[in-house]
């Protein structure tokens, strides 16, 4: 090994990568559970329709439909305005008889698709919606590739001829003058040992 | 792992985090230089015809006008969405009497009493040479206005060329239609 990086980084790294993993798992779980949150009621009654199915089927389109003024809520969960304007016309289509394809193309017609909270598959959504693909199994394929046992540096499996005896043991590799420094370092370590014993 | 992996684990993370600061940086830069805005219009409209409508007049100012009229139009024209209780609004008039000595501005008061918006376009002299009245907002949904002050450029046949939320000063004008004017002689 040349020169060994500072633990201090690795250990930083190793969290970082973590604290990443986390932070998509929870953003993921969010996203599914408020995806799934009930859109809220209008602002009054009166602006409901009386038909409970079709209802139903208004707050579910509207919680499909941006608030344009107010960007992450849905206009059924705005009070904007522009919002109880667009709940309305949602509501005026539906008593028509317009399928929700029809509503949700008439909104897209007007303000593109930038209107729907959850944007159709696209070409230039694409990164969009497989990026929590994406990054989970990129954390998994670090997480294996960084768990899975390490061979120490300087192992040699191989046990032909011009290996030394003890690797085939598994043992370290030494040349002859490392041997030697290693010998001069564990005495001056005993040395050092033997002092610290007599002070105490 | 060895030492070269070692390097390439370290430094993949930093580079990573190195990127997305350059974005931030950049988002936050271009949001305080006007580069980039979050809040932008994504409207699907430029290229595309005028939606249908027809607008009463508002008082002391004439009659309305209707998407045909607009369509006959032998000249470009730039329709702007305006309310009186709307302060960008009110920034933006002296800019608008300029921008109108030299194009054609028709005005669309979006959800205004028709008292206070007859008040506030004749207060310092009207830049509109044609005013409607959309009372309910109905016609500035078909337009996909989210809110005011919008404008649009009109090329004749009613072909809409451009599409800004932002309040309309001579720069605009100078930088973002004069090019598009331009383009259509």
């Amino acid at each position: 090994m040349k020169r060994p990086l500072p633990g201090l980084i690795l250990t930083v790294t190793r969290l970082s990568v973590m604290g990443l993993g986390v932070t998509i798992l929870s953003t993921t779980i969010l996203g599914m559970t408020t995806m799934d949150g009930r859109a809220c009621a209008v602002d009054t009654p009166s602006e409901m329709l009386a038909n409970a199915a079709q209802e139903h089927r208004a707050e579910r389109l509207g919680g499909q439909l941006r608030c344009l003024v107010c960007q992450n809520e849905s206009i059924e969960d705005s009070s904007a305005p522009l919002a109880r304007d667009l709940r309305r016309l949602v509501r005026e289509q539906i008593v028509s008889g317009q399928s929700d394809a029809q509503i949700l193309r008439w909104m897209t017609d007007r303000y593109g698709a930038f209107i729907r909270l959850s944007p159709p598959l696209s070409a230039t959504t694409a990164l969009l919606w497989f990026m929590p693909v994406l990054a989970v199994s990129a954390g998994f394929l670090l997480a294996w590739r960084s768990l899975r046992p390490n061979l120490r540096p300087g192992f040699r499996p191989d046990t032909g001829s011009d290996a030394h005896p003890d690797a085939r043991h598994g043992a370290i590799d030494l040349t002859e003058d490392e041997r030697c420094r290693l010998a001069v370092m564990m005495q001056e370590e005993a040395g050092n040992n033997a002092k610290d014993r007599k002070r105490s | 792992m060895n030492p070269d992996r070692r390097y390439i684990a370290t430094a993949l993370p930093v580079l990573g985090a190195g990127v997305l600061g350059i974005g931030f940086w950049r988002m936050l830069h271009g949001l305080r230089n006007g580069g980039f805005n979050p809040h932008a219009v994504h409207t699907p409209h430029v290229g595309r015809p005028i939606p249908a409508f027809t607008l009463p007049g508002l008082p002391d100012l004439g009659g309305g006008f209707s998407s045909q009229e607009l369509h006959d139009q032998p000249r470009p024209v730039l329709v702007n969405f305006f309310a009186s209780w709307c302060a960008p609004c009110v920034e933006e008039m002296p800019g608008l009497r300029a921008i109108a000595r030299d194009l054609p501005l028709w005005g669309i008061a979006y959800k205004d009493g028709p008292e206070d918006a007859s008040s506030f376009v004749r207060r310092d002299g009207s830049p509109y040479a044609r005013v409607g009245a959309d009372r309910t907002g109905r016609v500035a949904i078909e337009w996909g206005v989210t809110g005011v002050p919008e404008s649009f450029l009109v090329a004749p046949k009613g072909r809409i060329l451009w599409h800004s939320a932002a309040g309309l000063n001579p720069q605009i004008v100078d930088s973002d239609i004069r090019p598009h004017l331009s383009s259509l002689r």
